[in-house]
């Protein structure tokens, strides 16, 4: 079963870290989406640019473009994987090994995922 | 976890609201900080065992705000109060006080905070060594380094600046939209004194000493627009930020010489901060509300969207300069859009656009700069040297005089 794994932090910290803090922090991080890799259970991974570059277009008879994220919260949704698991347990255990790469304050919301449509993207296309 | 790296983040990403929240409540900046201070030592004890709080914001300011009274209460009676069991209790006081931050007082303590940086009586220098201090909460050994000067006459600027303020004339109320804007307006143009003290360096040890202050600045830019996430200035003053810190790494070559921008590795841009940049001026071009800092950044995204220096969109750059020079006429102004001009019609009509500006200009060194390098271009080499002479003799820097000897250099041979 596919499950996604969003991951929450409060992007204020996340953008206080040291350029240090920062690549250690990364350096473990990918670490981890090796080994899904390797195991085949890797699927799309995203990192999204801060909620300061967010819009937000609420439907209703009107619609409303807002600028920033939908909701302001103290935590932020910051990226996510998708990730194939045999179990909610299993999911969860990959979480925990993300937050082990990444500890301290956030959180990972783990959803299994109803329909999924493979990229039609270019293989590697480049982050911009 | 034994690794504490992660404490400092959350301690200094939460450090503008705490303090906005307790100078309301104490009202002069010491307390303020020494309440922060005393808060961030107890998150260091108390959070490696019992984990970091919910909210971690609302957790320091409790706890400074407790510790800063015990304080007063003890200076008060003379006498030791037993302990708090402050951490046993806090869980409800936390979650009471984090749905009264969740009003939207809490975003006018942050500008608060910023805009007594701004008072306008102190000199700009010493406005934004107290918002690296006090909003940053960097050292004051860190920004006697960015500075390149002694920590002691950083310390004693920093002194004097918190005493000319005081914060006796200062609003606590909620301040009504027309002053609010008023000083969001002053906490950009500091923001933005911040960011080209750090940016405007011109060798690359200088640049390397000097970049936490272009970053604080991008900092402060990023956590205005969280603040107010709808203002296009916002945006743009934010963007035109990322857009030009991009080109850092490609500034300057091995030996620490300026590049130009046509000349950059344009690899070495940093990819991310483009792209946030874009997505910000993107937004705030959906206004419709143009200002100085959108156009400027919309002129930086031009650049950057350019993969080779000869694809830069110069007549569209020359349109953004022109608008510029309209909301706000300045011979600096002028003088750049006279280099996006001399690209599209040419050096002639770019050398004739600045002839009127030599009376206000020629004690600066970019236009003699400017000058020489469009005689050159006008095989007119007598005046061309005449011209990189006095930029030389207006250099500020070796740096700078080595950069124009090189055009000097190729008018000899």
């Amino acid at each position: 079963m596919l499950y996604a794994i969003l991951c929450y932090n409060s992007e204020e910290a996340i953008g206080s870290w040291s350029k240090d803090y920062h690549d250690e922090t990364m350096a473990r991080l990918y670490a981890v989406n090796d080994k899904l890799a390797r195991q085949g259970r890797l699927g799309p991974v995203a990192r999204l640019l801060p909620t300061t570059a967010a819009t937000t277009l609420r439907k209703g008879r009107e619609e409303m473009v807002i600028d920033g994220p939908f909701a302001e919260t103290k935590e932020q949704l910051l990226g996510f994987y998708v990730i194939d698991c045999t179990s909610l347990e299993e999911a969860l255990d990959t979480a925990k090994e993300l937050a082990k790469a990444n500890p301290g304050t956030g959180s990972y919301e783990i959803r299994p995922v109803a329909e999924f449509h493979p990229s039609q993207l270019p293989e590697n296309k480049p982050a911009p | 976890m034994n690794d504490l790296g992660w404490i400092d983040p959350i301690l200094g990403a939460a450090r503008p609201r705490v303090m906005g929240a307790l100078l309301r409540y104490f009202r002069t900046l010491d307390t303020a900080e020494e309440a922060f201070q005393e808060a961030c030592l107890r998150a260091l004890k108390s959070w490696p065992q019992n984990g970091p709080p919910r909210d971690a914001a609302a957790w320091l300011i409790l706890v400074g705000r407790n510790a800063a009274m015990d304080q007063v209460r003890r200076q008060a009676k003379q006498t030791e109060l037993p302990d708090e069991a402050v951490l046993s209790d806090l869980d409800d006081a936390e979650a009471s006080l984090a749905d009264r931050l969740d009003g939207e007082h809490y975003k006018d303590d942050i500008l608060r905070l910023l805009f007594i940086c701004c008072h306008p009586e102190l000199p700009a220098t010493q406005q934004i060594a107290l918002a690296l201090r006090i909003v940053c909460g960097l050292s004051v050994k860190q920004i006697a380094q960015a500075f390149l000067v002694s920590e002691a006459a950083m310390e004693q600027r920093i002194t004097r600046a918190k005493a000319r303020i005081g914060t006796a004339g200062l609003a606590f109320e909620t301040p009504g939209a027309p002053e609010r804007a008023e000083r969001l307006a002053a906490v950009a143009a500091m923001i933005y004194l911040l960011f080209n003290e750090g940016y405007s360096s011109s060798s690359s040890r200088e640049a390397e000493a000097r970049k936490p202050l272009a970053e604080e600045a991008i900092w402060l830019g990023r956590l205005l627009l969280r603040l107010f996430p709808a203002e296009p200035e916002i945006m743009g003053l934010t963007a035109l930020m990322l857009l030009q810190r991009a080109r850092a790494k490609a500034r300057f070559d091995g030996e620490g010489n300026i590049i130009l921008l046509e000349d950059q590795d344009r690899s070495l841009w940093s990819r991310p901060r483009i792209a946030e940049g874009l997505a910000l001026i993107d937004k705030a071009m959906r206004h419709r509300r143009p200002g100085p800092y959108q156009i400027q950044a919309a002129i930086a995204a031009l650049h950057a969207r350019a993969q080779h220096a000869e694809d830069t969109d110069w007549a569209q750059i020359d349109l953004l300069y022109a608008n510029l020079e309209r909301l706000q006429p300045s011979p600096v102004v002028t003088l750049n859009r006279a280099v996006a001009v001399s690209k599209v019609r040419g050096p002639e009509a770019a050398l004739e656009m600045i002839e009127p500006l030599g009376a206000r200009l020629q004690g600066y060194f970019y236009f003699h700069g400017v000058k020489g390098a469009l005689l050159q271009q006008l095989e007119r080499p007598r005046e061309a040297r005449e011209a990189f002479g006095r930029a030389i003799a207006l250099a500020s820097t070796p740096a700078e005089a080595a950069h124009i000897r090189q055009h000097l250099d190729r008018l000899s041979c």
